[in-house]
């Protein structure tokens, strides 16, 4: 049963990487842009972003009622990089409705637009830290090592701001990708598949980094993914789907662009969870949080797997009529 | 200020901030798919301009909501992480609903807000009536959750550590029902009032169709909440009674067990004297509205001992200042129904406008004193009776400066809401040239 559940953790996970992401990007997309987009990538995120966003209070609630250790522990020595992540949260959100719905004078509209935009980047790479914490290993149970020690230094480091890097040039990849797809004037496509181009390259680039920092940290990720055969298959799809990633850009496929890049972060997040799996959170002494270990009570997994399975039966087909009315719907929005 | 009390504060600084949104984005919903639906029927262009007048301000406080009650399932952890370590599982249950209902609104919502011209005009409507229902849903849940805490339950708790959990009883535990009513009813009641009262505002300077409807629609909501919330609150007391007499005795600073124990009317307490000053005294009636019966005991707080007494004066003037409230708004829900019934002429008189205008705050006041009265009323328990609040406490140090960092963040957006709002305000206002 836990399986099951961990499953749709992880899906949860992925779709918020896929989707969230996108939103996260959108406004770093803007920050890349300055703004010359126009307000495409805001007027494509608009209608689903709420819903977008509803997969972490999942992931969350996943967690502290499947897994309660790795809710506490994460919590607890995280707390930093979390309570930074919320708060570039509460301000990403607000600011982006608030944009949307004051009335279109330039001046609020402006400060409006900067804080979506820098709260995006800022979240997003405090997402990458907290995830290097948990990734990492350096998470300490014994409270009296010092402040600096147990709640800083976890991910305060190479790893962390490598892995906080690389997620702000994901998400931004991502958006990159999907606002293509929206777009009609020839010039701005253009435009935009080059950010697309330049973002791919840096991405290859700084991934290798987050690797070279593990290493330095002490984490020999070049080590678990030649010992794991999913990771390896990931990674090596993930790699082959560069060039025709490459050529759909060129060729200007949108929607092969789109489906090859959500594929490539897919492959990712999987080798990801092949190596962390089944430690759920790594800890420095070796006594590592797993699966099996920290599971809930069977009652609780199965009241909790009840209402995830109902849950998605409902939230799916009606995540699809969502999208399905404003994503492949080409007529004029109104708000 | 210590660790322990900055981490309650910004505990109630984060609830006390998302409960408003939370209320308003639960109901509101409900007004404009009512505005909706008259439009659809009558034809009346002006209840289509309300409905989306409407539509913007449940989409900025449902943002606002989402984004302050992500904080909070985040909060409990980063401030109360043995508490979830053991309670998350236990509840679990009501949580992970709540995710399912609170999704569902999500979609309903953005298919709402950007469908006007995009879905059929009933489905559009229909939309509007998911996002009302799933949100009330969603509120249920949560409020299931937290009524756990004051009345544990589908558990063993041996040496520390909670065993036979059952997930089901833990949710349908004896306060959940009370406590559920209470704030659903408290919720339409506070709305109804605060939406009808900016409308009144406006009414008075400007004599508009659309905020005459306004107001009968919210006041309807409102109206019917706020009568019935006398009764619900009695039975949320009784409840209280029963599982935890500490609370009670502490709502009315009752402190000797006594029979035909008097309800306390205002007054200051005074902890030391144990004595309450200055204060009406009914004879009977605390007996009468704990147990239904004149002559029956109620435990006072001195059959505990003083290290598990909550907060008596915070716990007392809340107590007090919430049940005036309902009382005043109560009778203004009859008024009103009065009004709509038989003396029609009332309701554009500018004597009732005022009242509404004086009601405005007063139904967020006391759903704020209300939570006050649960939360405060509760400790020093976080699990009544099983753990404490202080054990609980994440062992971080430096909470004060994330109480600091987290209060700023939502004084700054009250202010911008209520900037925005006012902003809103005015383009609605704008649309309709003045008849003066």
């Amino acid at each position: 049963m836990t399986e099951i559940i961990i499953t749709i953790l992880g899906i949860c996970v992925l779709l918020y990487v896929l989707l969230g992401g996108a939103d996260f990007g959108g406004g770093i997309l803007e920050l890349i842009t300055k703004g010359k987009d126009k307000g495409i990538v805001a007027k494509a995120i608009a209608p689903v972003w709420e819903a977008n966003h509803m997969w972490l209070i999942l992931v969350v609630v996943i967690l502290f009622v499947g897994y309660p250790d790795v809710y506490s522990t994460v919590m607890t020595t995280l707390h930093i990089p979390v309570l930074a992540v919320l708060i570039g949260i509460i301000f990403r959100g607000s600011a982006f409705t608030f944009r949307h719905y004051d009335i279109k004078e330039e001046r609020p509209k402006a400060i409006y637009s900067s804080i979506f935009r820098y709260s995006s980047l800022f979240t997003t790479f405090f997402l990458g830290m907290t995830l290097a914490g948990i990734i990492l290993g350096d998470i300490t149970n014994d409270y009296s090592q010092g402040f600096y020690r147990v709640y800083m230094h976890p991910w305060l480091n190479w790893f962390g701001l490598s892995l906080g890097f690389f997620m702000v040039i994901l998400f931004s990849f991502l958006a990159t990708i999907y606002t293509i797809g929206e777009l009609k004037e020839n010039r701005q496509i253009e435009q935009f598949t080059r950010t697309a181009r330049s973002l791919l390259i840096s991405l290859v680039v700084v991934g290798f980094l987050v690797f070279l920092a593990a290493d330095y940290e002490g984490l020999n990720l070049f080590y678990e993914f030649y010992h794991s055969s999913a990771s390896i298959v990931s990674v090596v799809l993930a790699t082959v789907a560069l060039p025709f990633l490459w050529t759909s850009l060129k060729k200007r496929q949108k929607n092969r662009a789109r489906l090859i890049a959500g594929f490539q972060t897919t492959m990712i997040v999987v080798g990801w969870f092949a190596i962390q799996f089944p430690v759920l959170v790594k800890m420095s002494n070796g006594n590592d949080i797993t699966l099996h270990g920290a599971s809930a009570p069977a009652s609780t997994q199965l009241q909790l797997l009840i209402a995830l399975v109902v849950g998605v039966l409902i939230i799916f087909p009606a995540m699809g009529y969502l999208y399905k009315t404003f994503k492949f719907n080409e007529k004029s929005t109104n708000n | 200020m210590n660790e322990f009390m900055a981490a309650r504060l910004q505990m109630g600084v984060s609830l006390g901030f998302h409960i408003i949104f939370a209320c308003i984005g639960m109901v509101m919903p409900w007004f404009m798919f009512v505005a909706e639906w008259k439009w659809l029927k009558t034809k009346n262009p002006v209840y289509l301009d309300l409905a989306k007048a409407w539509s913007k301000g449940v989409a900025i406080f449902f943002a606002v909501g989402a984004v302050s009650g992500t904080l909070l399932s985040f909060e409990l952890g980063l401030l109360w992480p043995k508490f979830m370590k053991h309670a998350g599982p236990i509840i679990g249950m009501p949580f992970s609903w709540e995710g399912t209902a609170f999704f569902l609104e999500a979609i309903a919502l953005g298919l709402f807000l950007y469908g006007w011209n995009r879905l059929d005009k009933w489905v559009h409507l229909y939309t509007g009536l998911v996002v009302g229902i799933t949100g009330v849903i969603s509120g249920i849940f949560v409020v299931a959750a937290n009524s756990w805490m004051n009345a544990p339950a589908g558990f063993d708790w041996v040496n520390g550590q909670a065993i036979n959990i059952d997930p089901v009883k833990a949710m349908f535990n004896k306060a959940w029902f009370a406590q559920s009513h209470h704030m659903i009813i408290a919720a339409f009641a506070a709305t109804g009032f605060g939406v009808a009262g900016v409308h009144a505002i406006l009414y008075l300077k400007n004599k508009l169709e659309i905020h005459a409807k306004a107001i009968t629609i919210a006041m309807a909501f409102g109206a019917v909440a706020a009568i019935l919330q006398p009764l619900s609150g009695d039975h949320a007391a009784k409840n209280v009674a029963k599982l935890q007499p500490a609370k009670l005795a502490a709502f009315e600073s009752h402190f000797e067990t006594s029979q035909s124990a008097p309800l306390v009317i205002g007054g200051i307490p005074d902890e030391k004297n144990e004595t309450v000053n200055y204060a009406i005294k009914i004879p009977g009636f605390l007996s009468f509205l704990a147990h239904g019966d004149f002559k029956s005991e109620v435990i006072g707080l001195n059959e505990f001992p003083k290290e598990d007494w909550p907060s008596v004066p915070v716990t007392h003037y809340s107590f007090q200042l919430m049940v005036a409230i309902g009382m005043f708004l109560a009778l203004l829900g009859v008024i009103f129904l009065a009004g709509t019934y038989k003396w029609k002429y009332w309701l554009t008189k500018s004597w009732w406008l005022k009242l509404l205008v004086i009601a405005t705050p007063l139904g967020f006041l006391a759903v704020e004193a209300g939570w006050t009265v649960t939360e405060v009323g509760r400790q020093p328990w976080i699990i009544y009776g099983i753990m404490r609040t202080k054990d609980a406490l994440t062992p971080m140090p430096g909470i004060q400066y994330t109480f600091y960092t987290i209060s700023a963040v939502y004084l700054l957006l009250s202010f911008v809401v209520i900037w925005l709002l006012s902003r809103q305000i005015k383009i609605l206002q704008s649309k309709y040239p003045s008849n003066d």
